[in-house]
């Protein structure tokens, strides 16, 4: 019987199996960060270990860093200690570290795939849900606790339980003003945000295939937020074009050696999941989400759902739908478009590479954004920001009102100094809606960079096709 | 890691769900570079209000419910990697978390903690909230050797699902990075033979 993708790269890590037990799976690849690495590090420490591959762990700074004045030292206590405990983990240990002075610095699942650390086939952790972004490039990526960032650094393995197979195929063409953000927010509103969990996703069919490299970063981006471990999508030239060329992809004869052996990485036809999905991606509008979960979206001309309509039938998620509502201070029936808002963030592991900003520029192009809107915009990393000028894409923008920022994780998730005031709506490109996310109390929408831009312009929540 | 054995305890019960790990412990408590102290600031902004008083209706804070047992709502755990939700979960006094559906890597770094996440039934999950309701010291059995849980009161009894190397680790305290430094040379084989 044929093999997916999933387990074609799957069975080439595997170290040894455990009988009744996990495998002992190699890792390729570890992408660290501040936030999430100290505590192993210390546990090295205390073992009396070094680091199994210094070589394979690529280290960046990115949650925690201001996203202004980045040349000054970093003002909150807590957060210089922990992006200077990380430099100096990275001295002691010999890992790369693309830190704050750095040219590659940036959020890390947009420094990898750029500098081409991230190739077709690997294996890749990090003490990051996100981590699923790396996908895109047909390769097995997901997020790990600190406990298993330190079984990485220790051994380069993990002891891994294999996930179900599941397949979410998208085919047909998009319409107007629908980007890559827009079919995973719908494909979660489908799936919910906890349909994927056991699972690993492979996202098939001609909505995925015809995405740029970037807009398949932002379907696997999000796969976590089903709930599945992470996403994949098979190599194509599409992959193989964008990886060509960067820092560290193969160059000369380990280049074509390399794609010939990418090109076999793809799900057999007689392959067989354990569940599969199936959409048409012409009944895809703009999405944006009026709840407290990924999974609360709809399309942008429609109105906020009752908890019957979503399915909810016990008490315990009549609960939990009212207690979204009232965090949002929504309520069922309530039209989406048109709704004021308060701020507007571009930015995130989600939605902050070059084409996000592209997408942005063509809809503000000439425009002014509305006066209630704060609106920021941060580039993913060193290079896209200076792509963003390089491309003149700053200069459209900037004009247009909103403010561009320096590189980092910024307001998708309120560690840095970069939060939403409590109360405050913000449309957001991030990938989580979360209580708080942005803030204590603030309410976050999630949508695409166009969705979000075309909002910022009109001061509330306006369908981007309308402004192309 | 600290050897798990049978728990006889109260539990404290979290109706709501999909809480997030965002909940559980929020990003600007991430700061730390130790593992220590989490527990303050487990679900900090349900447990306290803008001037830092404690919100009594919220489980956690009602003195009513305590015990080294919570009981949550489907789909606990979801979002962020960050283990410092289990770590938080851990440092308060938690054992186990009862669930009918637990995120993956929650899962994972709940048992690399020694705190045993035990995923039950929908409906055995409505019982355990009903019997909280009743008599909210309501006991329940965990046995890990045996996998069942149990509502001791009425008897009531699942056994639930634990892979058998997982087992062994937290019935002895075993950590995963210890087994997996006895495989180095395996590892190293491997990568040979790449």
């Amino acid at each position: 019987m044929g093999k997916t993708l999933f387990d074609k790269i799957y069975d080439k890590h595997i170290v040894s199996s455990i009988p009744d037990g996990p495998d002992v799976f190699y890792i390729d690849v570890q992408y660290i960060h501040e936030v999430t690495s100290p505590q192993a590090f210390e546990g090295l420490r205390q073992r009396g270990i070094k680091v199994a591959r210094p070589k394979q762990v690529c280290a960046t700074a990115d949650h925690n860093v201001p996203t202004e004045n980045q040349h000054l030292p970093i003002q909150n206590d807590l957060s210089r200690h922990q992006v200077s405990t990380l430099v100096q983990n990275c001295e002691e240990f010999g890992i790369d570290l693309y830190g704050l002075e750095h040219p590659f610095q940036g959020i890390v699942h947009v420094v990898g795939p750029e500098l081409g650390v991230t190739k077709p086939g690997m294996t890749m952790v990090c003490g990051d849900s996100h981590t699923s972004t790396h996908g895109a490039f047909g390769a097995i990526a997901f997020g790990v606790g600190t406990s298993e960032v330190e079984m990485v650094l220790a051994t380069q393995c993990l002891m891994q339980h294999r996930p179900k197979r599941m397949r979410i195929t998208v085919e047909g063409d998009l319409q107007k003003g629908v980007t890559a953000k827009d079919i995973v927010l719908y494909v979660i509103s489908k799936t919910t945000a906890a349909g994927g969990t056991g699972y690993f996703v492979e996202f098939a069919g001609s909505a995925f295939s015809s995405l740029t490299m970037e807009g398949r970063m932002t379907v696997c981006n999000m796969s976590i937020e089903m709930g599945a471990r992470g996403g994949l999508i098979a190599p194509d030239e599409t992959t193989f074009e964008y990886v060509k060329g960067r820092e560290f992809a193969p160059k000369g004869a380990d280049w074509d050696k390399a794609v010939s052996e990418w090109k076999e990485l793809y799900t057999d036809e007689d392959a067989t999941f354990d569940k599969e999905f199936n959409f048409d991606a012409s009944d895809i509008e703009p999405m944006i989400t009026y709840g407290t979960n990924p999974g609360m979206g709809i399309g942008i001309t429609q109105k906020i759902p009752s908890a019957a309509d979503i399915g909810a039938t016990t008490v315990k998620e009549i609960e939990s739908f009212d207690k979204a509502m009232e965090y949002m201070d929504f309520k069922p029936g309530q039209a989406m478009l048109g709704k004021k808002i308060d701020y507007v963030f571009v930015g995130s592991c989600t939605n902050a590479r070059i084409e996000d900003f592209r997408e942005v520029a063509e809809i503000v192009k000439g425009k002014q954004k509305a006066d209630n809107v704060t609106a920021w915009l941060v580039p993913g990393s060193k290079q896209v920001e200076k792509q963003i000028f390089d491309e003149g894409l700053a200069e459209i923008i900037e004009a247009a009102g909103f403010k561009i920022r320096q590189p980092g994780c910024s307001a998708c998730l309120a560690m840095n100094d970069d939060k939403v005031p409590t109360g405050a709506y913000c449309v957001s490109t991030s990938n989580r809606n979360f209580e708080g996310r942005q803030g204590p109390g603030a309410r976050t929408m999630l949508a695409s960079p166009s969705t979000a831009a075309a909002t910022a312009i009109v001061g509330k929540i306006t369908n981007p096709a309308d402004l192309i | 890691m600290e050897k798990f054995n049978t728990i006889i305890s109260s539990a404290v019960p979290l109706t709501t769900e999909n809480i997030d790990t965002d909940q559980i412990i929020p990003a600007r408590f991430l700061k730390a570079t130790t593992r220590d102290g989490f527990g303050d600031n487990l679900f900090r902004d349900w447990r306290f209000d803008k001037n830092n008083d404690p919100i009594t209706t919220f489980p956690l804070e009602d003195p009513k419910y305590d015990g080294s047992i919570l009981v949550a709502g489907k789909n606990f755990g979801c979002g962020s990697s960050r283990e410092h939700a289990a770590w938080a979960i851990a440092d308060y006094g938690f054992k186990v978390v009862i669930c009918s559906e637990f995120a993956d890597i929650f899962q994972n770094n709940a048992l690399n903690n020694g705190v045993l996440v035990v995923t039950v039934s929908a409906e055995f999950l409505a019982k355990s909230f009903s019997a909280i309701e009743v008599n909210n010291q309501a006991a329940f059995k965990i046995d890990l050797k045996n996998q069942f849980v149990e509502l001791v009161a009425s008897g009531d009894k699942e056994s639930f699902q634990i892979n058998g190397y997982r087992k062994e680790c937290l019935i002895n305290g075993y950590d995963n990075i210890d087994y997996l430094i006895s495989q180095k040379e395996k590892i190293a084989a491997f990568e040979s033979a790449k």
